[in-house]
């Protein structure tokens, strides 16, 4: 029996500050994170003692240097949130954990919160600056010259299931996905083969197949074993491979359908394999194949398109949901919705339209181009890819068409502004999110999987939360109201 | 299951294939309204676009992360 598949992302954004010469991106991460304000003012660690980012799934540790920084330098990068996110400065970027969630409906309506954090942030920042400066803020994963950074997705798995399965069904899935997930991309980089657009932002920085790095020869599986969570139990899929998504449709397949094919992986049910002859190699062809028509090699010398391929596994992972009973009801969604792309991507991506995250950049570049006459080079349809992810509403491209109702949404503006400051009630982020509300003066660190207490001059006070699925809203209402603060639910925790 | 699937005609790839008269004047249509809708999201684009589109674009500089 698949375990179920807490989840969330971990979005790095693109920052760059109009008219500073002395533009310094870590500097402008920081102001930009520390222009959050929540209504506690406490200052708090992130607990690093936890964190093992040097762990491979594949059982073994790598060498390096752990990074941990000093308190004042913790503090100021590090904000936890009272809706129970982590937001940070991440090496030169600004980067939104959402807290963990149960489903991809709620995925979606979290990490857009994220987004309406960073722009909240991001005005607030804007006035710090001098006159004339003005910071901008993108969700992409590229800067068109070669530098990428991220877009995380994390599942959790059961740790019985061996690493070689997951990379096995795991692989072709990842190498074809982007026919829905990818963002789009205006030409090419990290010398792969020119191209006018692209379905992925990121499949050109793929170098290898299976490896713990992030930054440099990044592998489209990553092997990072940092479980936060009982690590006899558990671990946490850490996926690179995806796109920073901007319509909700497409968040929302993005997520749904990995959840499913890892629960089918779980539950051993992927039987046949579709494992490809060069996945570095595939990931870039189907990327830069706008048509989606392309065959690639499996290694058996089958040849299939990356629609066929997802058409295999959406096959497998629609009579799956109709025999699992105990899945969140919104994987019926997910698959209904998985199954119509499909069938779009095969007759007509274009149909695709108002859901898909490319197919949308793609048709409105188009439609700029054609009305005034420039081509794929020029210098407007690269700032048309840009601009669609600024995450100004009233500049962004991407908001342009939602306020314009050209996009489909799946959830409500209410449902996002209420993320912003409430945790989801069916995880451990609600303890953790409650304990910031309620307690931030006696918060002394948080981690993923603990929360500790500084009382007094008491030893700091560390509460475990290996567990996902408890610390919910059910599991410690009473125990948050019975408890008016932190020494009394430390108190009431051990009775 | 799967089979039904894939035996479903496609409304679109059915017209196209019995382009009669009726088929391609609706395709036509479509296509002119598809024009409209898209003439007018490039006018809002123009509104929204930031100048100095060569500048703008050399400008965005990031390192690379994660």
């Amino acid at each position: 029996m698949a375990i179920p598949k807490v989840m969330g992302t971990e979005v790095e954004y693109g920052i760059t500050v109009r008219n500073d010469r002395d533009f310094d991106p870590i500097s402008s991460c920081v102001l930009l994170v520390n222009s959050y304000r929540e209504d506690h003012d406490a200052k708090i660690l992130w607990d690093y003692d936890q964190e093992n980012p040097l762990a491979d799934a594949r059982g073994f540790q790598v060498e390096g240097e752990k990074y941990t920084p000093n308190q004042q330098e913790n503090i100021a990068r590090n904000k936890t949130l009272v809706n129970g996110a982590r937001y940070y400065v991440d090496h030169a970027h600004p980067e939104y954990s959402c807290p963990e969630v149960t489903n991809p409906r709620d995925l979606v309506i979290h990490e857009k919160a994220g987004e309406r954090i960073l722009e909240k942030s991001r005005i607030e920042a804007n006035g710090l600056l001098p006159e004339g400066a003005q910071m901008l803020i993108y969700k992409n994963n590229s800067d068109q010259k070669g530098n990428s950074y991220g877009s995380h997705e994390n599942y959790l798995m059961d740790r019985r299931t061996s690493f070689k399965q997951i990379v096995e069904h795991l692989m072709p899935f990842f190498v074809t996905r982007q026919v829905y997930s990818g963002a789009g991309k205006v030409g090419s980089e990290n010398r792969a083969q020119p191209c006018d657009f692209q379905l992925s932002q990121r499949a050109d920085f793929f170098e290898t197949e299976v490896a713990l790095d992030t930054m440099v020869k990044r592998p489209i599986i990553n092997t990072r074993d940092e479980p936060h969570a009982d690590r006899e139990k558990y671990r946490r899929l850490h996926v690179i491979v995806g796109d920073a998504n901007m319509t909700e449709p497409t968040i929302f397949l993005r997520n749904g359908a990995t959840a499913l094919v890892l629960s089918m992986i779980e539950d051993g049910i992927i039987k046949p394999s579709f494992a490809l002859r060069d996945p570095v190699r595939a990931i870039k062809e189907v990327s830069h194949d706008p048509d989606c028509k392309r065959e690639i090699h499996l290694e058996t010398g089958k040849r299939l398109t990356a629609v066929q391929l997802q058409r295999e596994y959406c096959e497998l992972a629609t009579r799956y949901v109709t025999q699992s009973s105990d899945l969140d009801p919104s994987y019926k969604d997910v698959v209904e919705m998985w199954q119509r792309v499909v069938e779009s991507l095969e007759r007509d991506p274009m149909e695709l339209v108002d859901e898909i995250d490319w197919v949308a950049k793609k048709a409105m570049i188009e439609g700029f181009m054609e009305r005034k006459g420039v081509d794929w080079g020029s210098s407007q349809v690269r700032l048309l890819d840009l601009q669609f992810h600024d995450l100004r509403p009233d500049k962004g491209l991407y908001f342009l068409l939602e306020r314009q109702g050209r996009v489909k949404r799946l959830v409500s503006d209410e449902e996002i502004d209420d993320a912003v400051y409430e945790p989801p009630e069916d995880t451990r982020a609600y303890f953790r999110g409650r304990c910031l509300k309620l307690y931030s003066g006696q918060v002394f660190g948080v981690n993923w999987d603990s929360i500790s207490f500084g009382i007094g001059d008491e030893p700091i006070k560390r509460i475990l939360m290996a567990e996902p699925l408890k610390g919910t809203k059910a599991h410690v209402d009473d125990l948050l109201d019975t408890s008016k603060d932190a020494a009394e639910l430390v108190r009431n925790l051990r009775a | 299951m799967a089979q039904e699937q894939k035996q479903k005609p496609s409304g679109g790839s059915g017209d196209e294939s019995s382009a009669k008269g009726e088929g391609a004047q609706k395709l036509a249509k479509k296509g002119e309204k598809l024009k409209e809708e898209m003439d007018a999201l490039v006018d809002e684009i123009d509104e929204v676009l930031e100048e100095n589109a060569e500048e703008f674009v050399k400008n965005y500089v990031q390192r690379g992360g994660e």
